[in-house]
């Protein structure tokens, strides 16, 4: 590498190795095909064997606005959000003045040379590497056609190039990704060559930034949420797919489809599926109702705006009590909200969404493993309990890649709950749809077809008696739904119980559920290292177990409910479950910029209030995007 | 399995009595064309012998959508809600395809409420019979006016109806139903062979009935009366049902009937009533559609088949056995396949 900035006495930093801890932060604009560029960097950090976190930040907009990819190395495996970016690579003109000062003193810009460092993206504390971006493709990309996309190869090429990433993990990331495409392997393989090549003749490395092989990622894959819990619907026995397109639930129903048109095919070709693109939301429950009442195991994915249109088929299956499987990957709200963001706010809503007593049962991934888990889990409950389940995903969770460990081969035979086939009925001489015969709550169904002359039974939304006959007898309405809520409770023993860690001596307790738990191992740590000890509980269903949850307010003087959402929905609900002298123990710390959770939100959060537990000063808290 | 019942008089060709195919007692007004319309699907199924536990009755809410309790009692029956039949429809049928689904429904849960489930219903073109009871009120709300209600037609308060009307039938064809007739609640000599003609189609069959309201909707001045749709029915043809299980042995003089055969089997003969009627030709029926409606005419009767086209099982090339039997063997990949899944993350 050369000399062509000259050098800053400012920045001591490269005399101090930073290795395999810094987030890289890509500016560019939507639609330039960046996507495959950032998966490429993702992926050889990954196959490098070094923990990663990528984090795509879309703008809604097809072409145009800006889009920013960030992926934080983490050597120790914290891959959750943090807000200090080391590592700027800006090809945004538009955002170039405000990208620049968020950078960390010390920290890098790549940015086109073209781009002027003219007023807040002129800075003294940090080192500029400008790569004359759009002359390289112009000069070495002849077909007009691949010069945007490539131009963001050649990016690829240069923080390769500057962080040292092995070329044979380049190269194996992109064969893997454009399997059996020789031609397009070697274009993308000539770009990213030329972005090293000007790199190393034209740059000279004045950052502290290095990656170093490391042995964290064997045996691990790089998976989206949604593609886990499709996988989780292929394996779930899920039969009958129903959906209306809309961000971030979208590309749960599309892996869906893929899965079922590639492992879903009998010996005569014929299909063992089917997918219906229905007209909206409402409809696309109706679909799903109906198959699950018919016996076939269905699903359906959504978000928000879905959820609300949702609600008067939601009451319908809880009150006539049909399983099916409902998706909500949550966005931010309300209305249209930032469509492209992140959020866990429709915690409450969900819980009883519909008109009069209803209440849900809702199971709370927080990793892509659990999107694969729950997915196939909530199948089993909602024929075991007989009632639509809720999985309570989020943007973060099912449009980002995570690392997990390879998820384990599901053997498990499928619950199918109480269901007579014509022979049990005549063995039983009886059938009453609504009847508690077990005491659990939970009623005997048949399946729509069944020859047993006393099989058949109507299903209504209105007033009904325990052998399904319309009723307004107000003792026997109210006795069916007193019946509905013992199966609630049954629910509490069989949804995923809580998650605890608890620590010798500590006095403060968080809970936290979804993608919040990302980042809490590194909370708890750095909490620890300022003498601040937690407990934790990860709630992953509601209802939840609720001796556990009390319990764990005994053990604790404080309790912090980490959430994503602005009016603390789930510590609404816990207050409403926990002893009245407990209440007071309970503080929020909350973040709904649309961001996913950043570390320091939680430590500053919870040092704020237990600044008598720490011995060393609260830290500044870290800024917002747009502050 | 009907051991404990004593000799019947009279059964059909599965052995059954009316029996199984009638319901429990209505709580419809007397006089209610909706009753009647019941008492002809029971007729219709006893008659075709359709098995009563391989029906699904489907309905959204409303009077109309209260009729499936009361016919058909040994078939499962499910009233959803309002206007959201049909979603609840289609998946019940591809759950289950061995399943006979018969929609009910009414003006206002089809022309109002659930005017975009039924379109998007017609679209798929779903193997279901969707039945339209259209008074042109709603009656469990007391009277107003639905969107089936013609222009300048009174309510019983006075009130003219000022919105041109949604021909359910009209919509139908335009988005390419396969089966769309019409019929009155009171012509059972027209509407039986209908609904048997529906059981056999393979496809949407939509039935649009005019089934008057006695209680909100029977006066001088409405055009969903007993009085008025009687003076303006207008069939089209007559019409004869002849079940695959029987031998043809009808004969009609040439030139005066048109012969329609249906996917099960089973043939329908059109007589012709003055003028000429094909109900083959979609631009055809519309053009007739269109014209009644200029003349202030209610055509009835078999307005448009296509036995041809794809129902939704055929176009998704949906496998034969019922999805919902399919168990763990079917529906779980190798261990194998899983892998590979995964590598594709790696």
């Amino acid at each position: 590498m050369l000399a062509m900035t000259a050098e800053n006495p400012k920045l001591s930093a490269a005399s101090k190795r930073i290795v395999n801890d810094f987030t890289i932060e890509i500016a560019t604009v939507n639609g330039s095909g960046s996507q495959t560029s950032n998966l490429i960097l993702t992926k050889s950090l990954f196959r490098m064997g070094i923990p990663v976190g990528p984090k795509n930040v879309f703008p809604s907009n097809i072409a145009g606005l800006p889009t920013w990819y960030f992926i934080r190395v983490n050597a120790r495996g914290y891959v959750g959000r943090k807000r200090e970016v080391d590592i700027l690579v800006a090809l945004n003109p538009t955002t170039f003045a405000q990208d620049v000062p968020r950078i960390k003193p010390g920290g890098v810009i790549i940015y086109e040379s073209d781009f002027p460092l003219v007023g807040s993206a002129k800075r003294e504390d940090v080192v500029y590497y400008p790569v004359p971006f759009a002359s390289l493709a112009a000069k070495h990309i002849s077909d007009f056609k691949l010069k945007k996309p490539l131009t963001n190869m050649i990016y690829v090429g240069v923080v390769a190039e500057i962080l040292g990433i092995e070329d044979a993990q380049i190269e194996a990331a992109i064969r893997h990704q454009l399997r059996g495409k020789e031609k397009a392997v070697k274009v993308n393989l000539d770009a990213i060559a030329v972005g090293r090549n000007y790199a190393k003749e034209n740059l000279k490395k004045q950052d502290p930034y290095y990656v170093e092989r490391m042995n964290k990622t064997a045996g691990k894959v790089l998976i989206e949420g949604n593609a886990a819990a499709a996988m989780g619907c292929l394996y779930g026995g899920c039969t009958v797919a129903a959906w209306y397109p809309i961000t971030p639930a979208s590309s749960l129903t599309e892996n869906v489809v893929d899965l079922f048109e590639e492992y879903r095919r009998d010996e005569k070709g014929k299909n063992k599926y089917a997918v219906i693109q229905a007209e909206d939301e409402l409809a696309a429950l109706g679909v799903a109702l109906g198959a699950g009442w018919a016996g076939a195991r269905s699903m359906t994915a959504t978000s928000g705006p879905g959820i609300s249109l949702m609600a008067e088929f939601a009451g319908f299956g809880y009150y006539a009590e049909i399983p099916t499987v409902i998706f909500d990957v949550q966005r931010s709200g309300p209305s249209t909200g930032l469509p492209t963001r992140t959020a866990q706010g429709d915690i409450q809503f969900v819980a009883t969404l519909s008109h009069g007593d209803t209440k849900h049962v809702m199971l709370i991934p927080a990793t892509v493993e659990e999107c694969f888990e729950f997915s196939m889990a909530a199948f089993d409950l909602a024929e075991r309990l007989q009632t639509p389940v809720f999985v309570m995903s989020e943007l973060d969770l099912g449009m980002n890649l995570w690392m997990t460990d390879a998820f384990k081969y599901p053997e498990k035979p499928y619950d199918r709950g109480k269901v007579l086939s014509a022979e049990d009925i005549k063995r039983l001489g009886n059938f009453e749809r609504y009847r508690d015969v077990d005491g659990d709550g939970i009623t005997y169904r048949t399946y729509p077809g069944n020859p047993h002359p006393l099989a058949a039974y109507f299903t209504r939304g209105s007033g009904h008696s325990e052998a399904a006959a319309y009723t307004e007898d107000g003792v026997t309405y109210q006795r069916n739904l007193d019946r509905i809520s013992k199966k609630f409770e049954t629910a509490r023993g069989l949804v995923p119980k809580p998650v605890e860690d608890t620590v010798a001596g500590a006095k403060i307790g968080i809970i936290a559920y979804g993608t919040t738990d990302q980042v809490m191992v590194e909370a708890r740590d750095i909490l620890g290292a300022r003498g601040v000890k937690t407990n934790y509980l990860r709630l992953r269903a509601y209802p939840w177990d609720q001796k556990t949850i009390r319990e764990f307010f005994k053990k604790c003087q404080k309790v912090f409910v980490v959430e994503q959402n602005r009016d603390a929905q789930m510590a609404q609900m816990l207050k409403l479950e926990i002893e009245p002298d407990e209440i007071k123990k309970v503080h929020s710390v909350l973040h709904y910029s649309g961001f996913p959770m950043p570390t320091d939100v939680v430590v500053s959060g919870v040092l704020e209030k237990a600044q008598e537990y720490a011995e060393q000063p609260v830290p500044a808290s870290g800024t917002e995007w747009g502050e | 399995m009907e051991n404990n019942i004593s000799k019947p008089t009279q059964t059909n060709r599965l052995g059954l009595t009316l029996e199984p195919y009638k319901g429990a007692q209505s709580t419809l007004c007397t006089g209610c064309g909706h009753d009647t319309i019941t008492r002809h699907i029971t007729t219709a199924f006893y008659e075709y012998g359709v098995q009563p536990h391989k029906v699904a009755k489907m309905s959204g809410i409303g009077c109309s959508s209260k009729t499936p309790a009361y016919f058909l009692g040994k078939s499962c029956g499910f009233n959803s809600v309002h206007g959201r039949m049909p979603s609840v429809a289609t998946g019940a049928k591809v759950a289950n395809r061995e399943l006979l689904v018969l929609g009910v429904s009414g003006d206002g849960d089809t022309a109002s409420i659930g005017l975009g489930q039924f379109c998007h219903l017609i679209r798929r073109n779903l193997s279901m019979m969707y039945i339209i009871e259209n008074n042109g009120v709603y009656g469990l709300t007391k009277g107003q006016f639905s969107a089936t209600a013609d222009v300048g037609s009174k309510q019983k308060g006075g009130t003219t109806n000022s919105y041109d009307t949604i021909d359910c039938a009209g919509i139908a064809i335009e988005l390419g139903c396969s089966f769309v007739a019409r019929s009155f609640s009171g012509d059972a000599k027209q509407m039986v062979p209908l609904l048997k003609a529906a059981i056999a189609h393979k496809g949407m069959a939509l039935l649009d009935v005019i089934s008057p309201c006695v209680t909100f909707n029977n006066h001088e001045g409405s055009t969903k009366s007993y009085t008025y749709v009687q003076k303006s029915d207008k069939p089209v043809h007559g019409i004869d049902f002849v079940p695959f299980y029987e031998e043809i042995h009808v004969d009609y003089p040439e030139g005066t009937t048109q012969k329609v055969d249906l996917p099960d089997g089973s043939h329908l003969f059109l007589k012709k009533l003055g003028q000429d009627y094909d109900p083959t030709n979609r631009i055809k029926a519309l053009e007739a559609l269109g014209r009644a409606r200029e003349d202030g005419t209610l055509l009835t009767g078999l307005l448009y088949i296509n036995s041809a086209k794809k129902d939704y099982h055929e176009t998704e090339a949906v496998g034969d056995i019922p999805l919902y039997r399919l168990t763990e063997k079917d529906l779980r990949p190798s261990k194998e396949a899983f892998k590979q899944m995964l590598e594709r993350y790696a």
